[in-house]
């Protein structure tokens, strides 16, 4: 997948914008194509718009501004029952006073299929979440894993091509939401459906997606696959929102050929890529992920800018160590290093040299 | 399969139950605490702590709830059935009544008119006949006056027994005589007094304990049984009712009456041999005896009064004597008992069956309309914002903060013929003025104004189950493709069942008992059951009645509540939460 718009355009929003009491936009000037097939991902913190665009798709919101195009047609004025689009929800939704298989014949059964036709459909629906056995217990007989997989097979049996979900897995525990995470993304490339999968938890966002939309204040502030969003964040938002992130403020000194020299606040001049800054004298947010941070000396590359950082914390954490280090003036600088036989566990109070390389180490917008 | 329940299952942490279940499969025998007990019991103990702490929390409310309504309720059931007043005041008259029998076509012989005066004589000194009337003319009409005029009369019958008695000896005039010849010597018969204690107890209802400063002789008790009986009673009555003396009172009529008959029945041979205090005076009666009045009691009850001469009235008190009836609950249900058995009441006296079949009906009507004007209130509370809510909830319950009095004439005014709601119909020429609508005084009425005190009881379990209905649940039926009214038919309605059950049952309960607002604007064709009720309570008396209409309603309520059991589950009602 790349930044580029598809060819392709199932799902389009163009500049749409939402308001509730004519204040204040929650959704500002959205712009966004979905291709067919595609599973993307609305990241962003709560308040940040991406539920209520969601629910615009739905039909349960209508836009103040803009158009929704789906398939080609626009659908502002589709009530969300003609719409023809799976929807799975946080708290699952299941009708608690039908059983599984009759929750998942209601799709079928207002679209007046037969009724050899609605069982077939269902028992492959079940079969597809691994429930196939469940089909006669009520939901409350039913743990929140397993809810949520009726949930989803009730949002594919009537075979939508479009399914929306609204933060599906928030209210499972940890290692069934990775179980869950997996099963999701397999249906979806299995059945080639677009999905449009509304999240807060940045990981799922990263494991899941083809792209990824974060939204922060109503606006989409990137929209790309997982990995440009992580190794090459556009703004200081997104660095920080996706994944762990140090950041070192300053002033820009020079850019020139899509790099910067940077003065940071502590008087150490670096070198960095310029992303995000257009000038010199421009102040900006240096962004190194914790990771591409070395303090082996031995294992640090030629080029490698170097730094010199006191320890303040070493914490053991099995796969990774993650210290934290005083750089810069900035306290807070974390560095993540792989638990190896040649690497080194340090002290608090020691003083280190610490270095990165400039590629590594963004200038993004203050 | 396995490994969805792998997932969620398998890897969870051990639990106390895990733990409680190893140590279980370990022993063979009961568990034990660390102390060598056994388990259950060690936590029995330790719990009935909290639980005696918690019924001593309940213990003033379940006080009050046993006093002033458990206690009422059992009262009204045994009143329903109670009728032990016919064989407390005439106990030798039903006695002699047992023998007779009703089918043949004559009066009761001449034993039960004599038993029927003592009893009647000593009634009226109670001045307990007037009651024993009443209640008798719930069943038969005229039987009270019968006993209100016969009571004062019984004096009357007495007189020609007295006069010759008096001219036989002077001394019979004389109280302390009496007295003295009553006392007698020897052993007292206390048997035959405290027969007589009952029997004053039962009639008066007043204690009639204790020492009365006299006790008849065995030896004139064997003499003279009637009249030593007779003065035993009247003794017991002066000392204990009239707070007198008894050797200072001159005796009853009846006391003449009871020595008179003993002396022509054997007495007057008998008396020859005695030789106790007053024996002369006995002798000198016993010599007049032939010209003592040989009385017919028939005769002279019929002469008091034609009533006697009814064989109806007859049948009626023969009815009525056992001391349990079902009566009450056959008259509840149009029905009577007669002597020939169950029947079914006339014509023109059937209201009850009429009046509990109005009642649930109404009842009926008043519910729908509450669940018709109430959910869609219900609904829009329970998904308008906060505040707004808030504002509608305040109108829902203004209702109940003001007097059902008020509201009930608030309705009064708008619905009369006068009033605002005719009156701005005429003035819209929507209806003539001499067609103005019967709003109050009939059922229309009463629906209209019970609908509206009893809206609140359905919109508020209606509210609460509402509100916990998640909105996502219609989003969810839409979003597969389910239109407005069929998301809300098949998704939203069905979960709310339990609201509409827990009102209905609210509303339904409380109005097939409601008196005060039918009673207002209900006339004469929108009364409930409840207001005859409230009738037999305060108007007519006949309690035994009320009892009966109360339980049958009562019973009615709770065969309601078990078909709604049946047939909704009654864990499906749901007033919040």
């Amino acid at each position: 997948m790349t930044q580029q718009a598809p060819h392709d355009d199932f799902v389009v929003f163009d500049r749409v914008q939402k308001s509730y009491d004519g204040e204040i936009l929650v959704v500002k000037d959205l712009n966004l194509s979905i291709a067919r097939g595609e599973f993307l991902t609305m990241l962003g913190p709560s308040g940040s718009g991406k539920t209520t665009c969601l629910m615009m798709l739905a039909g349960f919101e209508t836009a103040t501004h803009g158009d929704i195009r789906l398939g080609g047609n626009a659908i502002n004025n589709i009530p969300p029952h003609k719409r023809g689009i799976g929807m799975v929800f946080q708290n699952y939704a299941l009708f608690p006073h039908m059983t599984v298989a009759e929750n998942l014949s209601f799709p079928l059964e207002v679209r007046n299929m037969g009724k050899a036709e609605r069982e077939g459909k269902i028992t492959r629906a079940l079969d597809m979440v691994q429930m196939g056995a469940f089909g006669g217990r009520r939901p409350a007989q039913l743990s929140g894993g397993q809810q949520q997989r009726i949930a989803l097979a009730r949002a594919l049996v009537f075979e939508p091509e479009l399914v929306l979900m609204d933060e599906p897995l928030g209210a499972l525990d940890k290692q069934l939401r990775e179980t869950l995470q997996f099963e999701i993304t397999r249906l979806a490339h299995n059945l080639g459906i677009t999905v449009v999968y509304v999240t807060h938890d940045q990981t799922e966002a990263l494991t899941m997606s083809d792209r990824v939309a974060v939204f922060d204040d109503g606006r989409i502030q990137q929209l790309a696959s997982p990995d440009t969003l992580y190794e090459r964040p556009e703004n200081s938002f997104v660095a920080q929102f996706i994944g762990e992130n140090n950041t070192l403020s300053g002033t820009v000194v020079e850019l020139a050929d899509g790099k910067a020299t940077v003065r940071l606040d502590s008087g150490d001049v670096i070198a960095t890529t310029a992303v995000n800054v257009s000038a010199a004298g421009d102040r900006t947010l240096v962004s190194v992920r914790p990771e591409r941070v070395e303090y082996n000396v031995e294992r640090m590359k030629p080029d490698a800018f170097r730094l010199q950082a006191e320890v303040l914390e070493f914490i053991y954490m099995g796969d990774i160590y993650r210290t934290r280090v005083r750089v810069a003036g900035n306290d807070d600088f974390i560095i993540k290093t792989r638990n190896a036989p040649d690497q080194r566990r340090l002290k608090p109070g020691e003083t280190i040299e610490i270095g990165w390389l400039p590629e590594d180490c963004r200038a993004l917008d203050a | 399969m396995a490994d969805v329940t792998d997932a969620t299952t398998a890897r969870r942490a051990p639990t106390p139950d895990d733990a409680a279940r190893l140590a279980d499969s370990d022993q063979s025998g009961p568990m034990l605490a660390a102390d060598g007990r056994p388990l259950k019991q060690s936590l029995q103990r330790a719990l009935r702590r909290e639980k005696l702490r918690a019924l001593m929390l309940i213990a003033p409310l379940l006080l009050f709830v046993l006093v002033t309504f458990i206690a009422p309720i059992a009262d009204m059931l045994f009143r329903s059935v109670e009728n032990q007043i016919v064989g407390n005041t005439l106990p030798r008259t039903v006695e002699a009544l047992a023998d007779w029998n009703d089918d043949a076509e004559e009066l009761p012989p001449e034993p039960v008119f004599r038993a029927l005066f003592f009893d009647l004589f000593l009634a009226a000194e109670a001045k307990a006949h007037t009651r024993l009337g009443s209640r008798l003319n719930y069943e038969t009409t005229g039987i009270s006056s019968l006993f209100r005029s016969s009571g004062r009369r019984m004096d009357d019958v007495a007189e020609p027994f007295q006069d010759v008695l008096e001219q036989a000896d002077p001394q019979f005039g004389d109280g302390a005589f009496w007295y003295r010849l009553m006392t007698g010597e020897g052993d007292a018969d206390t048997s035959l007094l405290n027969d007589q204690r009952e029997r004053l107890a039962a009639l008066t209802r007043e204690g009639m304990g204790g020492d009365i400063g006299f006790a008849p002789s065995a030896e004139i008790a064997a003499l003279l049984p009637r009249a030593a009986r007779e003065y035993s009673a009247f003794a017991l009555f002066t000392a204990r009712i009239d707070n007198d003396v008894v050797a200072e009172e001159d005796p009853w009529e009846s006391v003449y009456v009871a020595l008179a008959l003993d002396l022509q029945d054997g007495g007057a041979e008998r008396v020859q041999s005695y030789a106790g205090p007053g024996a002369d005076a006995l002798q000198a009666a016993a010599a007049n005896a032939d010209q003592l009045p040989v009385v017919d009691f028939r005769e002279a009850f019929i002469e008091v009064d034609d009533g006697w001469g009814d064989r109806t009235n007859w049948e009626t008190m023969k009815t009525y004597s056992p001391p349990f009836t079902s009566g009450y609950f056959l008259n509840s249900v149009d029905l009577q008992l007669t002597a020939d058995g169950v029947e079914a009441r006339e014509e023109n006296q059937r209201i009850y069956v009429m009046l509990f079949q109005r009642t649930m009906f109404m009842s009926l009507v008043i519910t729908f309309s509450c669940i018709l004007l109430g959910y869609p209130v219900a609904w829009l509370l329970a998904n308008l914002p906060m505040r707004t809510a808030n504002l509608l909830m305040i109108l829902v319950l203004l209702p109940f903060w003001t007097s059902l009095l008020v509201r009930t004439s608030a309705w009064k005014v708008l619905l009369q013929q006068q009033g605002v709601i005719n009156d701005t119909l005429v003035w819209l020429g929507i209806v003539s003025d001499g067609g103005r609508l019967a709003l109050i005084n009939n059922q229309l009425g009463t629906i209209i104004a019970m609908t509206h005190i009893l809206l609140p009881f359905m919109i508020l379990p209606l509210y609460s189950v509402m509100k916990t209905i998640p909105p996502t649940y219609l989003r969810a039926a839409k979003s597969l493709g389910a239109t407005n009214w069929t998301a809300f038919w098949r998704v939203y309605f069905p979960n709310s069942v339990p609201g509409i059950g827990a009102g209905s049952i609210l509303v339904f309960i409380l109005s097939i008992g409601y008196y005060i607002t039918p009673e207002l604007v209900g006339g004469t064709t929108g009364v409930f059951i409840s207001n005859r009720i409230a009738y037999h309570i305060s108007s007519s008396l006949n309690w035994g009645l009320a009892a009966a209409l109360g339980t049958i309603l009562l019973a009615a309520v709770l065969a309601l509540y078990w078909v709604y059991d049946r047939m909704v589950g009654i864990d499906n009602v749901k007033l919040g939460g």
